[in-house]
């Protein structure tokens, strides 16, 4: 059955593989990044936005609201990086990473499920990372970004469980994107060393998990986090 | 109709359809008076949360005004703006008249 999907980071990468597989899926989409779109489907919008943005995540969930009638999943997968020694982090950049990781998902998530609890239904499903897990060197601020993330994730499934809505999130291994294009090669092949499966993760790895945290049938899974690649806390 | 009216019969119209579901006496004919939330009133933080979110859409729907009804004292016994309908009604106002 056609859901209707909300999904942010969507103009590249892992975000925009997601949205063409949905639309070959005969879903309806609705994408937004800080960025335009080249995906041309009538069965997919696109908002130019920043998830940090307060005013404009609220008109666009609102104005999905008024055009779709409701969200049935939200996919918070707009994200950024930073590899940096803790020493030489610029605190600017750690503010920009929790913005857009926490405060852009946060924003998400409480917009969206405002739509969702009238409708008593709704999966949300989380960005995390393994660096988290493995409290990477290297990436603090991004996998602390993340952490807050988990943190989220769980206590909101707990907040949103009587509404029929779940939440729960995904830490893909590393997947070569531009997210990890400036990571050196021998930390990336040290970091895939440390997975039980020792190899890169996949689009298609990620769209599994994320469909069975999607799928009707999952009703009884929320507050999990699932790491790709054999990774755990 | 003033503003401020408009937003309580907007609230007014939101408390009886909570209660639909709540099913509350002391809510079945609620006016500006009427106690929501905080001290002895008859709304749960479950039910403010309900209430929050149809209020707000609302006000999207019928004022074309987006506002966020979160504020650091939402959950206040003492100084919550959603004590009662008129109390969340000058919030409103308050919130509409910043923008």
């Amino acid at each position: 059955m056609s859901k209707i999907i909300l999904l942010t980071g969507s103009s590249k990468g892992i975000g925009k593989y997601l949205v063409e597989h949905f639309l070959d899926s005969g879903h309806i989409v609705i994408g937004c990044s800080r960025g335009e779109s080249a995906i041309i489907n009538d069965n997919y919008t696109h908002f130019t936005l920043d998830v940090t943005s307060e005013k404009d995540v609220i008109s666009m969930v609102r104005g999905v609201k008024k055009v779709h009638g409701r969200i049935d999943v939200l996919i918070n997968n707009a994200g950024v990086a930073s590899m940096n020694h803790l020493i030489t982090t610029p605190s600017a950049t750690a503010k920009k990473v929790m913005d857009i990781n926490f405060f852009g998902t946060f924003l998400l998530i409480r917009e969206v499920s405002k739509v969702m609890m009238k409708q008593k239904y709704g999966r949300i499903v989380n960005f995390t990372t393994v660096a988290s897990a493995f409290r990477l060197e290297g990436e603090a601020i991004y996998a602390a970004s993340k952490a807050a993330v988990e943190n989220l994730t769980q206590t909101t499934s707990n907040e949103l469980a009587i509404f029929g809505i779940t939440v729960n999130a995904i830490g893909p291994a590393p997947v070569e994107t531009d997210l990890i294009k400036a990571v050196p090669k021998n930390k990336i092949n040290a970091l895939l060393e440390r997975q039980a499966i020792k190899r890169f993760g996949s689009f298609e790895d990620v769209k599994n998990v994320i469909e069975f945290y999607m799928d009707d049938k999952s009703d009884f899974i929320t507050g999990q986090i699932i790491y790709l690649g054999g990774v755990y806390k | 109709m003033k503003l401020k009216e408009k937003i309580e019969k907007l609230i007014v119209e939101a408390v009886l359809e909570l209660n639909k579901d709540i099913k509350k006496s002391e809510l079945h004919s609620p006016n500006k008076e009427t106690k929501l939330y905080g001290g002895n009133a008859t709304l749960d933080s479950l039910s403010l949360v309900g209430l929050i979110v149809d209020v707000e859409e609302r006000i999207s729907d019928e004022l074309d005004m987006d506002i966020v009804l979160a504020d650091e004292r939402a959950m206040s016994r003492t100084s919550s703006p959603f004590r009662t309908v008129e109390t969340l009604a000058n919030y409103i106002e308050e919130l509409i008249n910043k923008d």
